[in-house]
């Protein structure tokens, strides 16, 4: 049997509360960090505070939601975090969002690898038929990645950003079923 | 300097006001049994709902007002006997960026097709603007909803992004756009 | 767009917590109805404690793998039944549960009704893949019915429930969206 968690270089594992408590205010102190995978900054936030706020919201959001951390195979190293939102049932389209804390594992193919493991959970074992996706125009080494794995341009918000005195877009991008399944056949 | 007697909650035949919980809750509870007008107004699944699921959901949407503090709700009301007749907002605002999403809905079917939506939408760009001091609005729509599409052309909005076959219904798929508006773009039709 | 909570006798809405206690606190006392609805021996809740039942769940709010209607008649706008459905997301798949409180209302065609709209509903609105429900082997009245709508047999679970002193199968049946579309297509030649 496949093991579907697994790629070439990450797998994906269980969302531990209490690790990730740890890591994550650690990787937000990373103003670059937060600046590619958030609009605004939030408040920095300690372990502690962390820690409760994971328990209180992934505890909620149980039914749409699906949360994991991503961990090297080489290393077992947490690298990172990402969460997938069921955003319309009836359409099967989810969301899916994606950070590499560790900034020694950006520009190696890893966030690439996160992804095709994602799609195969995403179209195989919850069955979804879209995930979508956003991701700031200033961000091309993401786009990148995302082009590569498939997604498609479906269009951005102008201006929605404003950060060092400018306006930035958001860009959307897509990506269908059946284009999945035409790039990696069963 | 700006005419500090305009009032921005007052339109020709409409008003903003806010929620009146011991009548407004059965009237909303109706339009949710309008499988019509929930499924131009939501992508979750029509379905009907009692004036007591109705006024759980004020109270969770007050206390989200207060605690997030990046929402304003507006009820829709009849001008001449303060008769709720939709809803208006402005939701998820990002301060630091300066946007937000729009969401409208005038409920019942005999109030639709006079115009209310359009002045609703008027109020509430220049509540958004004027006011809140945004600097674009966006407005999410499903392709099949014609009205809707219409409106916020009219008011200039640019449709920017498809998110393709994004919505199931009637046993088809839906694409899925997200409008947008900036504030020097609305500034242009108000003067115009 | 079609009107998704309108059949040709009878109208899905929900009724308020108050109303929906009133009804089933009657209906509960109906030991016939509870055999044909419910594997569930018949018992006797309050009003009161009903009522706070329904209200927990208005508590939570909608949630997307349960839905809940209450059914009126078209003609006498009368409070008669409810049907629920509970749905596998990952499966796309339901499960839909009914029940005609008011006895006069039986066999005059509103339980078929009442499942048409469902399906409607549940392939429409919900984009399911396939629709389940189980009933007993002494509900012929219910197996028809369903039979009409399109169900067809999958099996039967042998003597799985005990009632005066015998033992009876249950009957699973099903329908899968694309049954459900050919007889849409049907309809309109």
């Amino acid at each position: 049997m496949k093991d579907i968690f697994t790629g070439k270089l990450v797998r994906l594992s269980a969302f531990d509360p209490e690790e990730l408590s740890k890591a994550l205010p650690r990787w937000y102190r990373n103003s670059e960090y937060f600046r590619l995978l958030d609009a605004s900054a939030r408040p920095m936030q300690s372990s502690k505070a962390a820690s409760k706020w994971m328990e209180e919201e992934v505890g909620e959001m149980l039914l749409q939601s699906y949360y994991f951390s991503i961990r090297t195979l080489a290393e077992d190293k947490l690298i990172g975090e990402l969460e997938l939102d069921v955003v319309n049932w009836p359409g099967r389209d989810a969301f899916v969002g994606l950070g590499i804390g560790e900034t020694d594992y950006w520009s190696k193919g890893y966030g690439t690898d996160v992804m095709n493991v994602l799609l195969v959970f995403a179209f195989t074992e919850i069955n979804l038929r879209r995930v979508s996706l956003g991701v700031f125009e200033y961000n091309p080494r993401a786009i990148r990645s995302y082009e590569k794995a498939g997604f498609r341009h479906e269009g951005r918000l102008r201006c929605l950003l404003n950060r060092e005195g400018r306006r930035w877009d958001n860009l959307f991008m897509g990506i269908l079923r059946e284009e999945w399944l035409a790039l990696n056949p069963q | 300097m700006f005419d500090i007697q305009t009032q921005l909650y007052e339109g020709q035949d409409i008003r903003f006001g806010p929620i009146d919980h011991e009548k407004d809750a059965e009237i909303e509870a109706k339009w949710t049994h309008d499988s019509d007008f929930m499924r131009m107004m939501d992508t979750a699944p029509a379905r009907p709902m009692s004036a007591a699921l109705i006024k759980k959901q004020y109270e969770k949407l007050e206390k989200q007002i207060e605690e997030s503090k990046n929402l304003y709700h507006f009820t829709v009301r009849a001008k001449t006997d303060d008769r709720l007749m939709g809803t208006a907002a402005v939701q998820r605002i990002e301060w630091t960026n300066g946007n937000a999403f729009l969401r409208l809905g005038i409920g019942a079917a005999e109030d639709r097709g006079k115009g209310y939506g359009t002045q609703a939408l008027q109020m509430l760009l220049r509540f958004a603007f004027a006011e809140l001091n945004l600097f674009r609005v966006s407005a999410m729509v499903p392709e099949y909803n014609e009205t809707a599409i219409a409106l916020l052309k009219k008011f200039g909005f640019t449709q920017e992004v498809c998110r393709r076959k994004a919505l199931e219904r009637d046993g088809r798929r839906w694409d899925f756009y997200v409008f947008g508006l900036l504030k020097d773009e609305w500034q242009d039709r108000a003067r115009a | 767009m079609k009107d998704l909570f309108r059949g040709e006798l009878i109208r899905f809405s929900l009724e308020e917590p108050e109303v929906r206690a009133q009804a089933e606190v009657r209906w509960q006392r109906d030991t016939e109805f509870n055999r044909l609805a419910d594997s569930d021996p018949s018992q006797l809740t309050s009003e009161k404690k009903i009522k706070e039942w329904f209200e927990k769940q208005s508590e939570t709010g909608p949630k997307a793998d349960r839905y809940s209607f209450s059914v009126r008649t078209l003609k006498e706008d009368r409070y008669i039944g409810f049907l629920g459905l509970w749905v596998n997301l990952i499966h796309s798949e339901a499960w839909v549960g009914l029940g005609i409180g008011e006895r006069e209302f039986w066999s005059k065609g509103y339980g078929s009704d009442m499942m048409r709209l469902c399906q409607q509903y549940v392939f429409a609105e919900l984009g399911l893949q396939r629709l389940s429900l189980g009933l007993h082997e002494y509900n012929p009245r219910a197996l028809r019915s369903y039979e009409k709508c399109g169900f067809h047999l999958e099996g039967r679970t042998r003597q799985d429930l005990m009632r005066e002193g015998k033992r009876y199968d249950s009957l699973w049946m099903g329908i899968l969206r694309d049954e459900w579309l050919q007889m849409q297509n049907g309809e309109h030649q």
